[in-house]
């Protein structure tokens, strides 16, 4: 093996930072975006502006952490924009200010904050349950099974929030213990805050990140997903390994959910529409493979970030809403397109 | 035309893969008119020469002259303008299409005008009942391909193999899944397309079928072409000789392994499936190495993959010391002490895309879980590198992805994998294919080191000279049943091949694949 190392280290220099170019491709495309817009507008780099950034992006990371897995299995998951909306009404109707004057339940007496937010988490891991039993057991392919929650969470959720005769209506007037936990932050100096919301996504990035590369889930998860059939002979248990994947996720989009009505003061039925989409680009964009088996935890949180401080930069330079969807369908093609090489010369 | 002229001439034909020299310096020359058998062992390269022919692979060196002209092709389609055409050896029908689909594929007839063109479904139709009758063949151009039997699908290929009025036709194993009533017919049919001056390429491992089709045989040893002989001038002895050839006692190391008490005793293990294996029993002793022997078809693979529970069986027991087990799932089996090294290395023994760490460790995680559930990835880096080293694995490193490795330091390293869990039975199917010579020779002295240290080894080959230099006992299996066991210090390869092929005489239509 020693031999083999020096070889490496004989490597021209070029060839050497092409190897780095190529495997960190999506972090370079993150800084280059940064670095460019912060050049045109410099009030990009404010350090109010970058943590507000991070803080849109927090909810997002927790989403696309429960989408990547999927994708790692060869699966995908598009209920998971329905399942943020579900977790989102459920937490939101719980933990409405006593005084308020709509409350979807009127004689609900204060409930500790955990609680809600709790029952939220739990309804994503039954959709998740859901899901994972359907595409372990019935062999349904992951695309139909989950089309097929998507649609069921959706008439769940207005279900939820109808309100005989005056139909579905917005959950407002939520509690400030609530919501401070989305908006609030810590101050530390000047503009320098660290958000509560951020201090949550990195202890879910952190703990995706253990169990992904240091748990027999994760080593099983990466198996399946780079041949199921050599992971069952190995001894693999794929079904158990599936649908605890789907309850993760499951559980990650019900604390998102809450997050997200928190972060905005008021859920609705809508809340977390075609977000799923979001977090497959944010996981693509990243790096991760959707024929399965290829993808960290770090490349879905750099997709997340381009995909906001894009959104974010397009916004400050003042470019308009529809030329934003255009640059957004873009680049996600675009990113692929470019992380896909690394792939393609090994074959 | 004098004597000497060939329609085909393929000369020094090279091609190498990774860590194989599949064909060295190879020549075929094929008469007009004639049907040329080609045989040789399993991975002795007759279906890579084929592939070179074929345009599916492009060959390193050496020429291929087709009446008289050079030819090199990049892609079967221009095989096929070139007038050959090619019944495989693995049938890849569409099986959600018409049977004329199917045969007409990519070449549909059409009418309109200028680029404005339909399919013609009615002289497709015409074009196909023509062609059936032609070949006398009974089968409906409408139905979906995916409700004929094998035989049929086979039946198909071979019509379709006829309709580009090729002059020559490659048939690779075309009678593996036909009775003898399809063979008569399909002979039948050779010899109307040699009197039309068609020459047939010939691939087959059943010598009766051989002595009584071929005019000219090619015999293929290692990648090297050992002769062309007059079929009138060969008998069985003599091809099986030219075949093999070589010096047994080299190429297996010496074994010092004693069988001992019985470790697994397997009782009328028959599959779900009618057309799969019937009444299998036999017994497996600490220390032996069984050896498992019987053609393409013989359902050795079914048999071993039900044992470890990946297949479904209608009745059998299997008892491991003495004990009745239940074995429904690789799960049990591995809990069982059993490791199952797969066939198909790629499908399903090897993550590609996954690091050697990772392909090494994936049937042992258990073993280094530690507080919390996280893994001692430490703990597992001495194994993998112990494992690197005592089977010399070539690999840059354990990050390497498995997938740039050779197939036989993958094979190595899915070895590697199973010893981790220190397995009492080992079953290894095919260990050596598409494993160069060298690899061979080091698998085969791990193999018989296991032995000695009392595991009991299945050893599934379709190499002869391997099941008899390397096991104590031989299993024989013909179309699902076993058909004999014999020991593995006297019997020959004639012995063995008269099992193989015991209920073929009968035509027993064998739908495996």
């Amino acid at each position: 093996m020693a031999a083999i190392d020096t070889t490496v280290l004989k490597r021209p220099l070029g060839a050497r930072i092409k190897d780095v170019a190529g495997k960190r491709a999506m972090l370079i495309v993150l800084l280059a975006l940064i670095g460019l817009t912060g050049i045109v507008q410099p009030s990009f780099l404010n350090v109010g502006n970058i943590i507000n950034v991070l803080m849109i992006s927090s909810v997002y990371v927790i989403l696309a952490l429960g989408e990547g897995p999927i994708l790692l299995t060869r699966g995908v998951d598009l209920s998971a924009g329905r399942v943020v909306g579900l977790a989102g009404c459920i937490a939101a109707s719980m933990l409405q200010r006593v005084d308020y004057s709509s409350k979807v339940f009127p004689d609900l007496p204060a409930m500790p904050l955990w609680a809600p937010i709790l029952l939220a988490v739990v309804a994503g891991i039954l959709i998740g349950v859901l899901n994972g039993s359907i595409v372990a057991y019935l062999k349904v392919p992951p695309f139909i099974t989950t089309l097929g929650t998507m649609v069921v969470v959706y008439g769940i959720t207005s279900l939820y929030v109808d309100r005989p005769p005056h139909g579905a209506t917005p959950i407002g007037g939520l509690r400030d213990d609530f919501t401070i936990i989305s908006n609030g932050a810590i101050d530390i100096s000047g503009d320098f805050r660290l958000p509560y919301i951020l201090i949550i996504a990195v202890v879910i990035v952190l703990a995706m990140w253990v169990l992904l590369n240091y748990t027999r889930t994760g080593k099983n998860i990466y198996a399946i997903g780079a041949n199921p059939d050599a992971a069952t002979v190995s001894g693999v248990n794929v079904n158990k390994t599936l649908i605890l994947v789907y309850v993760i996720a499951g559980a990650l989009y019900g604390l998102a959910g809450s997050l997200q009505a928190a972060r905005q003061g008021s859920a609705t039925n809508n809340l977390g529409f075609t977000w799923e989409l979001d977090a497959i680009a944010a996981c693509v964009i990243g790096g991760v493979s959707t024929s399965g088996g290829i993808g960290t935890v770090g490349g879905i949180v750099t997709g997340v970030l381009i995909l906001t401080f894009l959104n974010n930069a397009l916004v400050i330079l003042g470019v308009s809403v529809y030329w934003q969807q255009i640059f957004k369908g873009l680049i996600i093609v675009t990113a692929v397109a470019i992380d896909i090489r690394k792939y393609l010369k090994k074959r | 035309m004098s004597e000497t002229s060939y329609v085909l001439e393929m000369q020094g034909i090279r091609k190498g893969f990774p860590g194989v020299q599949a064909l060295d310096d190879v020549t075929l020359k094929v008469r007009p008119g004639t049907v040329h058998a080609l045989m040789g062992e399993n991975g002795a390269g007759k279906s890579t020469l084929m592939k070179c022919l074929f345009g599916m692979y492009q060959p390193d060196s050496g020429s291929i002259v087709l009446d008289g002209r050079e030819r090199a092709f990049s892609n079967s389609q221009q095989a096929l303008d070139a007038g050959i055409s090619m019944i495989h050896q693995e049938l890849h029908p569409i099986p959600y299409r018409s049977v004329m689909e199917n045969l007409w594929l990519g070449r549909y007839p059409t009418r309109g005008v200028g680029p404005f063109r339909l399919v013609d479904h009615s002289k497709m139709l015409a074009d196909t009942v023509a062609l059936f009758d032609e070949l006398q063949m009974d089968l409906d151009p409408k139905v979906w391909v995916t409700h004929l039997s094998v035989s049929k699908i086979q039946s198909l290929e071979i019509a379709k193999a006829v309709s580009y009025q090729s002059r020559i036709i490659i048939m690779d194993e075309p009678t593996s899944s036909l009775s003898e009533t399809e063979v008569g017919h399909l002979f039948r049919i050779i010899r109307k397309l040699k009197a039309d001056g068609v020459a047939i390429i010939y691939i087959s491992h059943k010598m009766e079928e051989i002595l009584q089709i071929a005019d000219d045989v090619t015999i293929m040893r290692d990648g090297r072409q050992v002769g062309t002989y007059p079929a009138g001038e060969l008998t069985t002895e003599l091809i099986i000789n030219r075949m093999v050839g070589r010096d047994l006692t080299h190429r297996f190391p010496p074994r010092s392994n004693v069988p001992g008490e019985v470790l697994m005793r397997v009782e009328n293990y028959t599959s779900t499936n009618s057309k799969s294996f019937k009444d299998v029993s036999f017994e497996l002793k600490r220390g032996e190495i069984l050896g498992v022997s019987g053609l393409v078809g013989a359902q050795r693979t079914e048999v071993m993959e039900a044992i470890f529970g990946m297949r479904p069986i209608r009745q059998g027991q299997i008892f491991l010391n003495g004990k009745l087990r239940s074995i429904k799932h690789p799960i049990d089996a591995k809990r069982n002490k059993m490791a199952l090294l797969t066939e198909e290395r790629r499908t399903t023994g090897i993550f590609p895309i996954l690091p050697v760490y990772e392909n090494t460790l994936m049937a042992h995680w258990g073993h280094y879980v530690r507080a919390w559930g996280l893994l001692d990835l430490k703990k597992g880096e001495e194994d993998v590198q112990k494992g690197i080293r005592a089977l010399r694995v070539k690999t840059p490193s354990s990050r390497a992805l498995i997938q740039d490795l050779s197939g036989g330091n993958q094979q190595k390293i899915v070895l590697s994998r199973w010893l981790l869990t220190e397995p009492d039975i080992l079953i290894l199917d095919e260990p050596t294919r598409g494993i160069d010579v060298g690899a061979k020779f080091e698998i085969y002295t791990l193999i018989a080191a296991l032995a000695e240290r009392g595991k009991g080894i299945i050893m599934i080959s379709s190499e002869l000279p391997e099941i008899l230099g390397m096991s104590d006992r031989i299993m024989v299996m013909c179309e699902g049943r076993m058909t004999g066991i014999v020991s593995g210090a006297d019997a020959t390869q004639e012995e063995i091949m008269h099992l193989s092929t015991q209920f073929m005489t009968q035509g027993t239509p064998n739908g495996s694949h």
